[in-house]
């Protein structure tokens, strides 16, 4: 079991450092010369000169990969050119925005996909379950951007219920933050209920032809309780392995939706970054939360060791 | 001996158990449902130039924002130009684009995934590439690749065969090593059977049904994914259509002519689903561990 424990958090090492060094790769596999499209087309050569020389691009690759590590030892993910800032200062500024979208969605969706995957498991192959997969089915169809225009003219330009845009600290004003976050949280999570529900009725539906159900239906137990009690127990070990997933399309559908909504999240710097060609930034953005998925796929799978005696193999 | 004899069952077995397959395929309901939305708008995209007489980029200002209409079916936007045939054409960009993701998706990941499961040496360097680009967003990798390579088709191409290929080889390789342990491919190689026989006649067709639904998905998810990519202005640029760009476009003037942006997420989310009910039947035909059923 410890064995098992050291195993996995020594993999995760090698994957850290190939994080790194993808996102190393990501400009100095910009086509031609780095410096140049950084720069623009148009740019004047001491400005393409200088771009060389901030980003050490007139360095040996090798020597370019070495700074790059000696950087990220010492906790420095680049800066961006675009907000003379480092990259760690831009994101932490916008970082809330982001992780109350996601949060909330995330909030939505488990309460709403799970109980839609156990209804439409328990009442299999009948109107009901025909009902919540055809929904479930078009929440993970329907692209969240279209959706959320759609949305936006419906709930904001025409009822009037909500704001179509912007962005409400919650500190200053937490029901406007509120109220500046639902439609965007709403909307990201149709997705990740559709994906839940189908991910739970799967497991439920394997779980309930399992033995140890027919035993407990066999004992005298309601339908209910062997539902209830053993097979959920058993799908708790898959939705678990559904958090990694929904964290993941959480920060994803973010990038779109925040520019939807002009919300100030990361996912806006993102896009913005990369329409300024703001390599740096993107590339810094792109290794912090490649680091955060490292450990956090890193958590999930320790979680599922602890929760599956059958994963404990050597 | 027992070689023969598994051969010569294997031999009887193999084309009826695929029969059997089809025709249980052939029954599902989301199956078919699937199947006839896919080839429909498959064919739509295909038969493009045959089904509308207008040039997709042609403008007409006289005939600028005209809603829905005989003449215009799905109206026209700020340039006059028809949105019915902006997004037939744009079909063939969205679908194409998904196709080849979702193939080279599939080729790639069985041979990165029965690779490692072949070799073992080959096996952690492998993995933990492919646990590395798993780590980040799909989405978010999509974009940085597309941002360095460029807004073009093939960028987004490259950019979410890059993000869906890892899934990919994981299956491929889970599949492949249950083959690996079991006796028949000892005996394939005590008989002198080669690393590559092994590889593709023994590990190749085991992985294909999980690695057939996989794709199946990855086909939806591409359709997605290049929409959001081209609605972000990172995918492929204008004036060619595809959804995702037309929406984008549309999504400025969406209050005054909300027929621009309506029509091409239709397709977008008729297309993805249509491959979503086909991956699901899939699932349940070929893979057994799903098929209890109450």
């Amino acid at each position: 079991m410890s064995r098992l424990i050291a195993v996995r958090v020594l993999q995760a090492v090698p994957v850290i450092l190939i994080v790194s060094v993808l996102a190393f790769l990501l400009i100095t596999l910009l086509p031609g010369d780095p410096a140049v499209v950084i720069a623009g087309d148009q740019a004047s050569p001491e400005a393409i000169a200088a771009v060389r020389h901030n980003l050490g691009l007139d360095k040996p690759l090798i020597e370019q990969l070495g700074i790059w590590f000696i950087h990220l030892v010492q906790g420095n993910f680049g800066s961006s050119l675009m907000l003379n800032q480092s990259v760690l200062s831009a994101m932490g500024e916008r970082l809330p925005v982001t992780l109350s979208l996601a949060a909330l969605s995330i909030l939505i969706t488990l309460p709403v996909g799970i109980f839609a995957g156990v209804i439409a498991a328990y009442y299999r192959q009948t109107w009901v379950d025909t009902l919540v997969m055809t929904l479930a089915l078009i929440g993970v169809s329907a692209p969240a951007f279209w959706i959320a225009i759609l949305s936006i003219l419906f709930f904001g330009v025409y009822l009037r219920w909500l704001p179509t845009s912007g962005y409400m600290p919650f500190l200053q004003n937490p029901a406007l933050w509120l109220r500046s976050l639902v439609l965007p949280a709403l909307i990201l999570s149709l997705f990740q209920i559709g994906f839940l529900a189908r991910m739970t009725r799967s497991a439920m539906l394997e779980a309930l032809g399992q033995d140890f159900v027919r035993t407990a239906r066999a004992k005298g137990l309601s339908e209910w309780k062997a539902v209830g009690k053993h097979a959920f127990r058993n799908a708790l070990i898959l939705i678990v392995t559904a958090i990694g997933i929904l964290l993941s399309t959480a920060i994803g559908g973010s990038v779109v939706l925040e520019q939807v909504f002009a919300l100030p999240g990361v996912g806006r710097l993102v896009v913005q970054g990369i329409l300024a060609r703001d390599y740096p930034l993107v590339q810094g953005v792109m290794l912090i939360y490649g680091f955060a998925f490292v450990l956090i796929n890193l958590a999930v799978d320790l979680l599922y060791t602890l929760l599956d005696p059958r994963v404990r193999y050597d | 001996m027992t070689d023969l004899a598994v051969g010569a069952v294997a031999g009887t077995l193999a084309p009826r158990r695929q029969f059997v397959l089809l025709r249980r395929l052939a029954a599902h309901r989301s199956f078919q449902i699937g199947l006839v939305l896919v080839v429909l708008l498959g064919l739509a995209a295909i038969f493009a130039p045959l089904l509308t007489s207008v040039d997709p980029s042609a403008m007409k200002v006289r005939f600028r924002f005209r809603p829905p209409s005989a003449a215009f079916p799905f109206g026209t936007d700020n340039f006059g130009r028809d949105i019915f045939t902006r997004v037939l054409y744009g079909a063939r960009v969205s679908l194409w684009i998904g196709l080849v993701v979702a193939v080279s998706t599939g080729i790639l990941g069985a041979a990165i995934g029965i690779l490692a499961a072949q070799f073992h040496r080959l096996d952690s360097i492998l993995m933990r590439c492919m646990d590395a680009l798993m780590s980040f967003p799909a989405i978010l990798l999509a974009l940085g690749v597309t941002a360095a390579l460029g807004p073009r088709m093939e960028s987004v191409i490259v950019a979410l065969t890059v993000a869906y290929v890892p899934a990919g080889a994981r299956i491929v390789r889970a599949s492949a090593l249950v083959v690996r342990e079991l006796d028949y491919i000892a005996a394939a190689r005590i008989a002198g059977a080669s690393n590559a026989r092994i590889m593709i006649r023994h590990m190749l067709p085991n992985s294909v049904s999980p690695l057939l639904v996989h794709v199946t998905f990855v086909f939806a998810y591409a359709i997605l994914a290049e929409a959001a990519l081209s609605f972000l202005g990172v995918g492929v640029p204008p004036p060619t259509a595809s959804w995702g760009n037309i929406i984008a476009e549309g999504r400025d003037y969406a209050t005054e002519a909300w027929w621009v942006m309506l029509f091409p997420g239709l397709g977008i989310t008729l297309s993805a689903l249509g491959l979503n009910l086909v991956g699901d039947g899939l699932r349940d035909v070929l893979d057994p561990r799903l098929s209890w059923r109450g």
